[in-house]
């Protein structure tokens, strides 16, 4: 006899039983067989069989055979919608009951089944309901529009319900406002655009004294509600705090998270001089305390939000330290988390005691939390440098114990400590040595190879190390793999005369026994360059490497932000945005902070505010290369740049260097395959091309004092793609110099210093003129202004398309790269004007096919302002003829690099429609000089 | 919002499910069990998500008690939610069991239905839901309009917490403070981190709708009082106290305290948490613990501990605990003490000292030889800290109540009329010291 035969035969005759209990004439029998049937249905047992017998048991006047009959209803409606419909008359005369709980208990059910028949019969007793006397229907029938909504959404825009609801906000009853919040909130979730909550500064008004009054859940829904508001200025937001902020005193820690939220949201539109703004940060630090004396599962729900809290404000909780201590009885994932905070806010204040805690960690049971206790101690190190000595002597501590997976992730960080500090903490590598073979995880493994190929010199057996990993070489994960092979090489750079066997035997294991192309191409790559050029090889692998920076795991700034006006939601518990893990489009709407648009501050010009989307042809960044740990020969080869191959000189910039030279030996090796041609420009070894020899007259304009057209400020580095770090900025040409004007705004958390810009070779030779200089670090937040002049003196290649300008920029976090076009106006130097015959003999003398034809239309100007404008951006105006009443304007113009552009605009009066030719020796600026005429004229 | 709420037993078996939205099947209910019941390791996370949906739980005893949904809900409130929950049933039926849950299973659809619609939180107060969820069920024509209204105006209305028309012969109130010292210290004697976590319990017994006014000697309020008479604040200073952080039962008027400090309210009937607050600083420690470990070679450690009592020597602490850690290779253990009893316990690792009571500035010593299993074991014991559990008749924050006055002007009693009591006890939280 099978299971299934087993349930089906005793629930047959189960079911039969219960079909006659139900038709019973007994009350109490009736009652206790609908509890049998409610029963099996939680055990998930099918009893959808009998929907008539118990339907039939809905016409009672016992309240709780009633409530019992309507769950299973709602359980089993949408099996038998046929059926269902027996139900509707009860349903429709129970809205009309004298007894409030009856009508509301009708609606609410009502609402749950979601059976087309019934929920047409809905709209009427709802629309009743919504105005009821009684405040307990209308809180009921609040909701219940909310799962109309769910189930047709057209219905209840038809039927005008949402307009009801609006109503309800301004209802005597609090628990009415709050549920209608409520409801509007979830309806507006799914309609993005619409303007349901229409939040202003009247039913904000009504919202907050509502949530004097409501219950707990109450407040909580209307404190959500108003975290989606945007004051209209930091007077409205800071007058809104401060009727929040006695919420924080609240029992309920969700109502308190949700307050949290609100504060935390508005603050971001008050100024820090303010003394309110520090009114407000002082008050927040006890309530989020408090919160860790709650239960575990909300002190993990408050952790997860203090970890937000403390990266968007440290300064809230920095000398709370100690309530962030373990305790030993925490469950672990309180343990972890608190783990992650403390190291958040160590400072070289507190780092002693910070130090003694996360030793005593070390030495607990479970594993994940010793681990990264371990780590904690790493990470430390590197942000305080003071304790630097401590912990690493506390690893050392750790180290000792032997204790396998504590020695390994000691490892790992003690290599990041090495590239913190370099030539310091050397003199441990003896004892690192010692736990060589213990090591069996990747990370570990690749952690220690590194630090071998690093200390090589300094290593006396490093060879016979490295070569007993590379007995396993095929077994190693990848990025032990990669790491042994440039740890041999680097030793072979350093020692290269015992070695070489020892390089020829990885460099032939990676490239032709591997079959993963990251390893084999990284294995060519070095085989050329060493097989090319040993100098140069030295230069590239054992290169200065970037610094790494403090604080790890950061999360990102535009994520951060979006995440605290989540906070208290599952979003932030999980760290990540609601589309991550919500289904569909509700509640997928990105959220941001709001702007600071002081009403009495005015540091910002609107100008100078981040500008909406800049258009994309300016935003061609190149992508960072995040690995800091990594080799700085994990570059990719092809960034996505479209153009030839970035190749500056600059010194730090020797990964870039690596790609211009390493594709030179490359083409020249015979067994490489060859890119794509295209891919690699001709001129690419000798810039000074033919073809291009009349651009690279260098010289720079001096003329009249003229200011020509400045073009507003755009992103052209947006802080997502740098770290925090972003740059806007424009090219304005002043009496004859060029300057570059930027602005940098650092949207990280922490202070950058040490900035330095490069330019790539261009087509115009522009270079700084002076180093980048920024007087101050600049502090998070902060914003500076800085005017770069340039020369038109720099080394000169021809870029596609011609006016483009990749740029890096250095600052003591990483290096960046974005690229750019800069309007051609720019170049246009003050004395370009042409005598009349030489203009008329260079006129003819340039072949037609040169000539190339613009429209410029919608331009309202005569011919004057044309010519006077023009001239401001020193394009001028030769002769002028009229021409069967158009007028005909000659104009020449003259680059820095000395190519003459010769124009005829024509135009017509009345027409704003011009017509432009232009000739030029070099015909691929004519589109240029057609876009900067387009600028001038319409600006 | 919540999606579903399911609770199960320890083997995973459903008990209730209920489900309140369209998103959420049948077969979350398994994902569930499966996944988090009957995942081998233990529990890593109380928020798990599986299949792009959230369960959020919690367990009583060894009941579980789980929250599902598909959007982004608030997880304070969730957790807040489930925690209420628990209390509304246990004010039900008690403790919450297996048994209980299946006996009163009817009744906990019923609640279910009335504290969560559509997975948005209602009113879930006790009292107000007594007063129409029943476990006989009301017949609906046996109520008087007036009842039906009262009921509907008070679970909806804005003093939800208490219904109107109380009547006690006797007007009676009592206070309890009730406070948890806990400590870190290091072996050496030196603070590490101690607060005080506190909870003012008030039990009333008041008619009509009382309006209730507390005092306590905060240090704000004493100070703001005290302004005009330099004298006073400095006699009454010493013994106000610094509170780091308060939180109020809903009852209390918030924005009056925000503004005024002042803590009024119209309390619910019987017994209730009036407030909870923290304090870090000048804790009275009743207890200190002195530790002294000797490793006497490879298989043999002495310990000494002595405990002194911190507090006025008429006052007897109760209930006195101390717990050292032996390490897991223990063969033996010889403890002498002066006072109490102490018992070396082979399963829990430990020796355990009971003190039945303890006056105030005392001492007592024991001292214990622990005898060890030779071990290849390469790890050091990692030496837990020593752990202590008391109980003593005074607040260790230093709070003292002031005052709690009570107003009922429609009513003809007064103040004066009421008898109350308070009372302050002392217990120990995590009260550790490193060894």
């Amino acid at each position: 006899m099978t299971d299934s035969k087993y349930f089906t035969t005793t629930k047959k005759g189960e079911i039969f039983e219960l079909k006659a209990e139900l038709n019973s004439d007994k009350k109490e029998k009736k009652k206790e067989a609908v509890k049998k049937v409610i029963a099996s249905m939680t055990v998930g047992k099918d009893v959808s069989a009998l929907f008539p017998d118990v339907v039939n048991c809905m016409q009672t006047d016992n309240l709780e055979l009633k409530k019992l009959v309507y769950l299973y209803l709602m359980n089993y409606a949408k099996s038998q919608p046929d059926m269902a419909i027996m139900a509707v008359n009860t349903f429709v005369k129970d809205c009309e009951d004298p007894n409030p709980l009856i009508r509301a208990l009708a609606v609410r059910t009502m609402g749950c089944i979601r059976v087309d028949k019934i929920t047409e019969y809905l709209c009427e007793p709802l629309r009743k309901c919504l105005k009821d006397e009684d405040p307990y229907v209308r809180k009921t029938a609040a909701v219940c529009v909310a799962k109309l909504h769910d189930i047709n959404a057209q219905l209840v825009e038809d039927q005008g319900f949402l307009d009801t609801l609006k109503d309800l906000i301004s209802d005597s009853n609090p628990m009415v406002v709050a549920n209608a919040v409520a409801a509007l909130s979830e309806i507006a979730e799914s309609h993005p655009s619409s303007n349901l909550l229409d939040l202003n500064p009247q039913s904000i008004n009504k919202l907050l004294t509502a949530l004097n009054e409501c219950t707990e859940w109450g407040q909580i829904f209307i404190l959500d509600c108003l975290a989606n508001y945007t004051p209209k200025d930091d007077r409205e937001a800071q007058s809104i705090c401060e009727r929040v902020t006695p919420r924080l005193s609240h029992a309920n820690s969700a109502v308190v998270l949700s307050a949290v939220k609100v504060l935390m949201k508005f603050m971001e539109m008050l100024s820090k001089d303010l003394d309110y703004y520090g009114t407000l940060l002082k008050k927040l630090a006890p309530p989020l305390v408090t919160l860790l004396s709650a239960e575990p599962e909300l002190q993990y729900v408050a952790l997860r939000n203090i970890n937000l809290i403390v990266q968007k404000r440290p300064e809230v909780l920095k000398h709370e330290m100690k309530v962030f201590f373990v305790k030993y009885n925490d469950p672990i994932y309180v343990k972890l988390e608190k783990l992650d905070i403390m190291i958040r806010l160590a400072s070289q204040a507190n780092i002693a005691q910070v130090l003694a805690e996360l030793k005593e960690y070390a030495t607990e049971v479970d594993v994940d939390f010793v681990r990264k206790a371990v780590r904690a101690i790493g990470r430390c190190a590197i942000k305080v440098e003071q304790s630097a000595e401590r912990c690493v002597s506390t690893l050392l501590d750790l180290i000792q114990t032997k204790v396998n997976y504590v020695v390994q992730e000691a490892i790992v960080v003690i290599k990041d400590i090495f590239r913190k500090y370099p030539n310091k903490y050397e003199s441990v590598i003896a004892t690192l040595c010692e736990n060589l073979d213990s090591l069996d995880e990747p990370e570990a493994r690749a952690a220690m190879i590194w630090i071998v190929g690093e200390y090589a010199e300094r290593i006396d057996n490093a060879d016979e190390l490295l070569e007993s990993f590379l007995e396993g070489f095929h077994d190693e994960s990848t990025q032990v793999q990669l790491q042994l092979l440039t740890a041999i090489v680097k030793l072979f750079l350093k020692k290269p005369t015992e070695t070489q066997e020892l390089v020829q035997q990885v460099l032939s294991l990676a490239t032709q026994d591997s079959d993963n192309p990251d390893l084999r191409d990284r294995g060519y790559i070095y085989w050329r360059l060493l097989s090319t050029d040993p100098v140069a090889a030295k230069e590239v692998v054992l290169a200065e490497k970037p610094l790494i920076s403090e604080e790890t795991d950061l999360i990102e700034p535009t994520l951060l932000d979006e995440l605290i006006c989540y906070i208290g939601t599952l979003a932030s518990v999980y760290h990540k945005p609601p589309s991550a893990f919500v289904e569909g489009g509700r509640g997928v709407v990105h959220k941001s902070l709001p702007p600071r648009t002081a009403s009495s501050e005015s540091t910002e010009s609107p100008e100078t505010a981040p500008a909406g989307a800049p258009p994309g042809e300016q935003l061609d960044t190149i992508p960072t290369q995040g690995d800091l740990l990594g080799d700085l020969l994990n570059l990719d080869l092809g960034p996505p740049v479209s153009g030839p191959p970035l190749a500056t000189s600059a010194v730090q910039m020797g990964a870039v260097d690596l790609l211009g030279g390493g594709l030179d030996s490359l083409i020249g090796a015979p067994s490489f395959v060859a890119p794509p041609a295209a891919a690699v420009p001709a001129n690419l070894g000798a810039p000074m091309g033919s073809g291009l020899s009349d651009l690279f007259d260098l010289t720079s304009g001096v003329g009249t004092l003229s200011g020509s057209y400045v073009a507003p400020k755009a992103v052209w580095l947006p802080a997502m793609k740098a770290k925090g770090l972003e740059i806007s900025g424009t090219f304005t040409r002043q009496a004859g110099s060029i300057s570059m004007d930027l602005q940098l705004t650092n949207k990280a958390l922490q202070v950058m210093t040490d900035f330095a810009i490069q330019f790539n070779r261009n087509s115009f030779g522009l270079a700084p003129a002076a180093p980048l200089q920024v007087h101050a670090p600049l502090s998070p937040t902060q914003t500076v202004e800085i005017s770069l002049p340039l020369s038109t003196a720099g080394s000169v290649m021809k870029t596609e398309p011609l006016n483009s300008l990749q740029v890096a920029v250095k600052n003591n976090i990483d290096v960046f790269y974005f690229s750019t076009l800069y309007p051609l106006h720019i170049l246009f130097v003050e004395d370009g004007k042409m005598d009349r015959q030489v203009f008329l003999a260079t006129w003819k003398d340039i072949p037609n096919e040169n000539e190339a034809q613009f429209q410029i239309r919608d331009c309202p100007l005569n011919a004057e302002a044309v010519s006077s404008r023009l001239q401001s951006s020193s394009i001028f105006t030769v002769a002028r003829r009229n021409v069967e009443g158009q007028d005909m304007l000659y104009q020449s113009l003259k680059l820095t690099n000395g190519i003459w552009v010769l124009a005829e605009l024509r135009i017509q009066p009345g027409n704003p429609s011009f017509t432009l030719s232009l000739k030029c020796r070099a015909p691929e600026v004519s589109q240029h000089v057609y876009q900067a005429y387009e600028t001038i004229l319409k600006n | 919002m919540i999606g579903g709420l399911f609770i199960y037993n320890h083997k995973g078996e459903v008990l209730i499910s209920r489900v309140y939205r369209d998103d959420i099947g049948r077969n979350a209910v398994d994902a569930f069990r499966v996944n988090v019941i009957h995942a081998r390791q233990q529990v890593r996370s109380p928020v798990t998500n599986i299949a792009r949906t959230s369960f959020f739980h919690v367990k009583r005893s060894n009941i579980w008690l789980a929250a599902v949904t598909k959007q982004n809900v608030n997880a304070a409130m969730v957790f807040e939610f489930l925690y209420k929950m628990c209390d509304v049933m246990a004010a039900y039926f008690g403790k919450i069991s297996e048994e209980n849950i299946k006996n009163n299973f009817v009744l906990i659809y019923e609640l279910l239905d009335e504290i969560l619609d559509f997975g948005y939180p209602q009113n879930s107060e006790t009292g107000a839901l007594k007063t129409f969820i029943t476990q006989q069920g009301i017949k609906s024509q046996h109520q008087t309009k007036e009842e039906q209204s009262q009921i509907t105006s008070q679970v909806t209305g804005q003093i939800g917490w208490r219904r109107e028309g109380i009547k006690y012969r006797r007007n009676e109130l009592f206070l309890d403070v009730l406070e948890s010292v806990n400590l870190l210290m290091s072996p050496q004697g030196q603070v590490l981190s101690a607060h005080v976590s506190g909870r003012v319990v008030m039990k009333s017994y008041l008619s009509g709708m009382p309006e209730c006014k507390f005092g306590m000697n905060d240090k704000i309020v004493i100070e703001k009082q005290g302004k005009g008479t330099a004298d006073e604040t400095s006699k009454s200073g010493k013994q106000s106290i610094a509170i780091d952080d308060c939180t109020f039962h809903q009852c209390v008027r918030l924005s009056k305290f925000d503004s005024e400090r002042s803590i009024s309210f119209i309390p619910p009937d019987e017994e209730f948490e009036l407030m909870r607050y923290r304090t870090t600083k000048d804790i009275i420690l009743p207890f200190r613990v002195i530790p002294l470990v000797r490793e006497v070679g490879r298989t043999k450690l002495e310990v000494k501990v002595v405990i002194k009592s911190n507090f006025k020597p008429s006052l007897l602490a109760q209930k006195i605990e101390v717990r050292i850690p032996t390490p897991l290779n223990t063969s033996g253990v010889q403890v002498i003490c002066m006072k109490g009893k102490a018992k070396y316990k082979a399963s829990e690792n430990a020796i355990v000292w009971k003190i039945k009571r303890m006056a105030g500035m005392k001492e007592s010593q024991i001292s214990a030889e622990i005898e060890l299993l030779p071990t290849n074991d390469k790890k050091k014991w990692a030496r837990p800290p020593i752990s202590m559990n008391f109980e003593v008749p005074l607040a260790p924050s230093g709070l003292k109540v002031r005052y709690l006055k009570v107003f009922e002007p429609k009513l003809n009693y007064s103040d004066h009329d009421v008898i109350k009591w308070a009372r302050y006890i002392g217990r120990s939280g995590i009260y550790e010291t490193r060894c």
